[in-house]
């Protein structure tokens, strides 16, 4: 019976090695990656305290979760996509068409 | 065992992201991030979470990864093409897969054994599911709903609007 500590210690450090990811990363489909890692980290949390607390309902938030990174996925792909389209590059610093 | 399972996983997990941080392919990348969710899978079922495990392989690692690889194979960078396959790496794949043939056979040796108990695990599939169309029947319907709206949306923003043809 491995201590629930371990595996929040492990979905904080993989929570913050993917937000880490998304500041150091310059291109849009890593820094979307990372996202995905975060929620995959949240992932974890939510089914360890759903071990600890032996209910349920941790799992069921994972499951909406994960369909909710689906669609998710869907959509900001297809932004990246339609960027890449109109500018021909991907790479988040020149995406300053909103810059003052 | 589980500690030994746990921290073999765990390593795995955080050495694929660090290795994503450190990688410029983005194909690598992708590929990184597909470990990390298949250890990611093991620790969920080291937590008796065998369905959300599944899940996690077939949906993360599996569509919505190729979905990130679909992409980057149609923005197509000017990266140049990948080296020559190394010899190393046949010989990997072939430990790899005498690796998973004997897991299998005694996957299926443990499952056709008469002393296999039922399952009673507390995240078992029935369970899961019992409770995902009972107290969890709305959030479930309007899930549905919000996938809908992603995929008619993912196709109105990659439509191309001047030809007529529908590439989606």
């Amino acid at each position: 019976m491995i201590p629930t500590s371990f595996f929040t210690s492990l979905s904080a450090i993989l929570f913050v090695l993917g937000g880490f990811a998304f500041f150091v990363k310059r291109d849009l489909i890593t820094q979307f990656l990372s996202i995905e890692v975060m929620l995959s980290a949240a992932n974890l949390a939510f089914i360890a305290f759903a071990k600890s607390a032996s209910s349920l309902d941790g799992q069921i938030i994972v499951f909406f979760i994960i369909t909710v990174a689906a669609a998710e996925a869907a959509v900001g792909l297809a932004i990246i996509l339609l960027v890449y389209r109109q500018k021909k590059t991907i790479k988040s610093e020149d995406m300053n068409l909103m810059k003052g | 065992m589980a500690y030994f399972l746990f921290f073999l996983l765990a390593i795995v997990c955080v050495g694929a992201v660090i290795a994503m941080i450190f990688s410029k392919n983005q194909a690598y990348n992708a590929l990184y991030v597909i470990l990390a969710f298949v250890c990611m899978a093991g620790l969920f079922g080291l937590l008796d979470a065998p369905f959300i495990a599944v899940i996690q392989i077939i949906v993360y690692a599996g569509a919505i990864m190729v979905l990130f690889l679909f992409v980057i194979m149609m923005i197509n960078l000017r990266e140049g093409v990948p080296p020559e396959r190394k010899r190393w790496t046949i010989g990997l794949s072939f430990v790899i897969a005498g690796v998973l043939v004997i897991e299998l056979i005694l996957a299926f040796k443990g499952f056709l054994s008469p002393a296999r108990t039922a399952a009673e695990s507390v995240g078992s599939p029935t369970d899961l599911g019992r409770l995902l169309f009972t107290k969890y029947l709305y959030p479930f319907e309007i899930t549905s709903v919000l996938i809908i709206a992603a995929l008619v949306g993912a196709m109105i923003l990659v439509k191309k609007k001047d030809s007529g043809s529908d590439e989606g």
